[in-house]
Formats: structure tokens, C-alpha cells, sequence
């Protein structure tokens, strides 16, 4: 039924969405802001990458660094002025930002305009998705764990008591906004290089909810839970591809389920190394030994006379 | 001169409808301080609803009216019951909210793709096609139309709002639902009441726009342009949702008939990023003070 060609077209594309869902749980799971305006990156990325790799002959995988990096830039832009914004309306100017994107493209005729640009070379893999996802991912990982990731959960856990310790909110939101734009670019790059055509109205406002829904599904606050959002969420449209139409119905009501029944999504602030740390505890029989431990302290503490007695 | 005059009444139509969807954004927005994304579908079902009430059930015109402004406030109300009403009781941050939101809008679309189909319908002709001429200006009947239906609609919620005893309890709730609470008000009653009128102007604005237009099931993409009409004018206040919507209309429409159509909309989401920028509060938002 599934022929390999075909599972190695979905198994790409999981990885490009790895890659981009990567860097928007940077900044939605780590720092606590709302984007749905990373489908104008992804454009951006995609059409300066196209550009290089068909108008310049510049290399693949230079190109597709170069996609990135031009959304970054444009991140660095849009974030300058609206990083300031309180709660909603940050992601309303992301909103704004994202459409604007596609709608300058379309009315840019060198790039093909609405009717989009055929013809793109096929340069990606999947080796050179899987290798870039293992860069990304390994990035992101030692990003967190490093001084900078840490300021970036500070913000998203009290945003003025961070401040109140020191740490320049403004600076931290705009780098984590930056390499999630890097992410988003690179990503956007691969798809167009992946699908071989491009067009504005494929980096609608849907893409973005699309990708925010994945960070979310996958579980807030989680490199792992990215991973495996982007994975089953890429997939579950093509296992349901017989149900035609009503997939996204049922798409938009488990959306609305995860929200109500687990809205830290799958994997919220779990990493698959807590697993096999907990698993390591195990077999070495330390939780055992811990569980027993606090046992033991919770009767120590119930034997004390006295104290807090009279409160029942 | 008449160029203008003549955009400037499109300006005025378009933008009285922009103003009955952006109502709905505010309303809700006033209270639970939530953009709410799936009131684009529910405009959207609102233009169905109108469209059968004329073609199955063979009402009149304003009967085919009323019967999809109830529609759409019912639509609104079991919306909030299923999507938001639990995330409400936990106390959720109002990003849940908009995800969920945003959940319910995919929902809602494509529920009417798998049902109805993906296809364009169009009314039926109720009122003529003939256009009124003045002079050198002429306005389709279709347009006087939006526009006076819209005004009577707004003028309803404002006597809703600013007259009656519940108009008092919704001001008081978007002045802070807790202390309200506190003076017993039923707050859940209050957002009951908040989805049903947002709603019912949604299934006026939808018929109305699918009159104008036609009726597919994307049609609640437009409202992201009524989204922002509302922004502009300020999140959560009406006078700053209508004021926005009259202005956004007009500038779509003059910048269409002066600039070029294609820019209408770069024009239109360029400004509420430079609204946002500018003054993030709108023309006349309410001040929201950060909790400390």
C-alpha cells in the first residue's frame, strides 16, 4: 500500500517541519511568545535560497544557510519594534508581519508574483534533511542548557521578576525571536527545495497556525516533544488521507480536545534524556531507594506530636 | 471628484460590515481579553445560514435575516460552551484561548467543506441589480443596503449596551469581571450574552457579504481584515471597533481607486503593523496595565 518512494516523501517532509517547529517551540515552548508569522520566514528563506541556488549558482547547502539567515535579518527587523508589545498584541504584529510577507511577494513579479516559481532544482534528501535536523537539534539542545536558554524560561516563567534580577528581557526575546527565524528560514528553504515550485499562497496564515499547533501538540517547553509533534502531526494527515474532506475536521476538533484535556500538550517540559535518566534510576534501583527515602520522612513527620494538630 | 465621492461610498458599505464583524472581536476581547479567532467561521456559517433560510425555507428577505443572525449567535454560544468554557474554569492564559480558537476556525471551515463543498454559491437576485445614479455617481442598492442594515444592527447593540440593565453588567465586567462577580453579577451569564450578540451581528454580516460577494466556505479569511479594524480602533472598545472599520474601509477603497487593487491588502495589514507599533492601544483602547 505505502510504496518507500512515498514514505520518503512524508519522512522529508516530517523533517523539514522538525526543523521549523524546532525553532518556533524555542520561542513559544522557551520563551513564552506567540508567533503566527513564521510562515513569512519560511517564505523569506525560501525565495532568497531559490534565488541563489537557480539566479546564482550559489551551492545547496549554502544557499539554504543563506534562506536562513536573510529571515533572520527580517526577524531582526520585525522584532525590533514589536517585541515591546504586551501579550496578544505581539502575536497579532506577528500576524500582520506574516501576511504582509506573502502579499509583497505576490506582487513581485521578478520572483514569479501569484503564479509562483517553477522549476526549482531538487536538492533535498532525505540524508541532507536528516543531517540537518541533527545539527539542528544538537544547536538547540546546547542552546537551552546554556546561560542564554536559561534567561529565555526565566522570561517565559515571570517576565518581570526577571527583569527585577537583571536579565535584559528585550535582548533575550529578540535573540530567541532571531533563531527561531533562522530555523523557520532554513525550513522554508528545504520545502521549496523539496516541492520543487513555490508560491505566496503557500506560506498563508494557515502555515503558521499549522506549525504552532505542532509545538503545541507536541508539548510546551520541549525539544523532544517538537520532535515528535512535527512527526505525528505530519503523518496523521496522510494515515487519515482516506477520510478525505473530514480530516481536518477532525484536525480542528483535537486541537480544541488537546487544549481542554492536556493544553501542556504530549510532552510538556519532558526531555527524552529525563527518560532515560529515570530509567538509569531504575535499574540502578536509586528510585527505589528515593521513593523509600521520602517515605520514611513523611512518617518521621506525621509521628511528630503536636504541631498543626489542632488546625483540624 | 466623483472618483472619490464614488469610493468613498464603497468605503462607507464595506466599511459598515467590517464594523458589524469587528463588533464581534471587541466584545469578546472586552471581557475575556482574547482575540477570538473563530469568529470568522462563524461569519461564515452565518452567510450559509442566510443563503439556505432563502433557497430551502423560502423566506423573505429580513425573515432569512433574523433567521441567520439567530443561527450564527446559536453557533457562537455552543462555541464558547465546548471551546472555551473549560478553559475558562481553569484559568487558562489567553494563548490557550487563541489556539483554540484557532482550533475551532479550522473546524468550522472544514466542516462546511466536507459537507456542503468547497464550491462558490451565490444568492439569490433579491433586489435588483440596477444601480441608483446621481449624477455622475451610482450606488448599488445592494450597498445602501449594508450600510443601513449595519447601522440599524449597531444602533441595537449600542441601546443594548448603554441602555438596559445586562449593557450595564457587560460594561461592568469589561471593567473587571472579578469585581463584578463580587457585586453579583453572573458573570458566565454575561459572557453568554456577549457570544449571542457577537454572534448574531456575525450572521448579519455574513449574509450581507455573501449577498454582496458570494458564499464559500474561506470566507472568514476577510474577517482577518475586520480583526484588524478592530485592532486599529483599539481591542475591546466598540466605538474604537466601529470608528476602525469605517477607516479601514475607506482606505482599502481609496487606495484601490487611487494606488493600485492588488496593494489593498498589503496596504491594510502595513497599517496594523504600524498601528500596533505606533499606539498598540488603537485609536481608543482601553488601558491594560501590567500585573505586577
Amino acid at each position: 500500500m505505502f510504496s518507500w518512494f512515498y514514505i520518503e516523501g512524508i519522512l522529508i517532509l516530517v523533517g523539514i517541519n522538525v526543523m521549523i517547529v524546532l525553532g518556533l517551540s524555542l520561542l513559544t515552548g522557551f520563551t513564552g511568545l506567540f508567533s503566527f508569522g513564521h510562515a513569512g520566514f519560511m517564505a523569506i528563506g525560501a525565495y532568497v535560497a531559490v534565488t541563489c541556488t537557480m539566479q546564482l549558482d550559489v551551492p545547496f547547502y549554502l544557499a539554504i544557510l543563506i534562506g536562513g539567515i536573510a529571515a533572520m535579518i527580517a526577524s531582526l527587523f520585525i522584532g525590533y519594534f514589536t517585541l515591546n508589545l504586551k501579550g496578544d498584541y505581539f502575536c497579532i504584529a506577528t500576524l500582520g508581519f506574516g501576511e504582509a510577507i506573502r502579499l509583497i511577494l505576490d506582487n513581485m513579479t521578478i520572483v514569479g508574483g501569484a503564479r509562483g516559481l517553477p522549476g526549482i532544482p531538487l536538492d533535498t534528501t532525505l540524508v541532507n534533511v536528516i543531517v540537518i535536523d541533527i545539527i539542528g537539534i544538537m544547536a538547540m539542545a546546547y542552546l537551552i542548557k546554556s546561560r542564554h536558554g536559561r534567561n529565555m524560561i526565566a522570561i517565559r516563567e515571570e517576565e518581570l521578576a526577571s527583569q527585577a534580577i537583571g536579565i535584559n528581557v528585550f535582548r533575550y526575546k529578540m535573540e530567541s525571536l532571531a533563531i527561531s527565524a533562522l530555523y523557520a528560514g532554513i525550513g522554508g528553504a528545504l520545502w521549496a527545495h523539496y516541492v520543487g515550485f513555490i508560491q505566496p499562497l503557500m506560506f498563508q496564515l494557515t502555515k503558521s497556525t499549522e506549525m504552532t499547533i505542532m509545538v503545541i501538540f507536541g508539548g510546551l517547553g520541549s525539544i523532544t516533544g517538537s520532535v515528535v509533534g512535527a512527526f505525528i502531526l505530519t503523518f496523521l494527515p496522510e494515515l487519515l488521507r482516506e477520510l478525505a474532506n473530514w480530516r481536518l475536521v477532525f484536525y480542528g476538533a483535537a486541537v480544541i480536545a488537546i487544549m481542554i484535556a492536556r493544553p501542556q500538550g504530549m510532552l510538556g517540559g519532558i526531555e527524552i534524556t529525563d527518560m532515560f535518566r529515570w530509567i538509569k534510576r531504575t535499574v540502578t534501583g536509586e528510585n527505589r531507594r528515593a521513593k523509600a527515602a521520602a517515605e520514611a520522612d513523611k512518617e518521621a513527620k506525621t509521628e511528630l506530636p503536636g504541631e498543626g494538630g489542632g488546625e483540624s | 471628484m466623483s472618483v472619490f465621492l464614488q469610493q468613498l461610498i464603497n468605503g462607507l458599505s464595506i466599511g459598515s460590515i467590517y464594523a458589524l464583524m469587528a463588533v464581534g472581536y471587541s466584545l469578546v476581547y472586552s471581557i475575556l481579553n482574547f482575540s477570538n479567532f473563530a469568529h470568522g467561521g462563524v461569519i461564515m456559517l452565518g452567510a450559509y445560514f442566510g443563503l439556505y433560510a432563502l433557497n430551502l425555507l423560502s423566506l423573505p428577505f429580513m425573515g432569512a435575516l433574523v433567521v441567520a443572525a439567530f443561527a450564527a449567535g446559536l453557533v457562537a454560544v455552543g462555541l464558547e460552551k465546548i471551546a472555551y468554557s473549560p478553559l475558562r474554569k481553569r484559568n487558562a492564559p489567553s494563548l490557550y484561548f487563541i489556539i483554540s480558537a484557532m482550533g475551532a476556525s479550522i473546524f468550522l471551515e472544514n466542516f462546511v467543506v466536507a459537507t456542503i463543498g468547497p464550491t462558490f454559491k451565490t444568492y439569490p437576485e433579491i433586489f435588483s441589480t440596477t444601480p441608483i445614479t446621481f449624477g455622475a455617481i451610482s450606488v448599488s442598492r445592494i450597498d445602501i443596503l449594508m450600510f443601513v442594515i449595519a447601522a440599524i444592527s449597531l444602533a441595537i447593540l449600542v441601546f443594548i449596551i448603554e441602555k438596559t440593565k445586562v449593557g450595564l453588567a457587560i460594561r461592568a465586567c469589561s471593567y473587571s469581571a472579578r469585581g463584578s462577580n463580587l457585586m453579583g453579577v453572573n458573570v458566565n451569564r454575561i459572557i453568554f450574552v456577549i457570544f449571542l450578540l457577537g454572534g448574531m451581528l456575525a450572521g448579519v454580516a455574513g449574509m450581507l457579504f455573501g449577498m454582496k460577494y458570494t458564499v464559500y466556505p474561506q470566507i472568514g479569511v476577510i474577517t482577518n481584515k475586520s480583526f484588524i479594524a478592530a485592532v486599529f480602533g483599539g481591542l475591546g472598545s466598540l466605538p474604537g471597533a466601529v470608528v476602525g472599520s469605517i477607516l479601514l474601509g475607506l482606505i482599502e477603497t481609496i487606495s484601490a481607486g487611487y494606488i493600485a487593487s492588488q496593494y489593498r491588502d498589503l496596504i491594510a495589514f502595513s497599517l496594523l503593523i504600524i498601528v500596533l507599533v505606533v499606539k498598540p492601544s488603537g485609536l481608543m483602547g482601553k488601558i491594560t496595565e501590567d500585573k505586577a
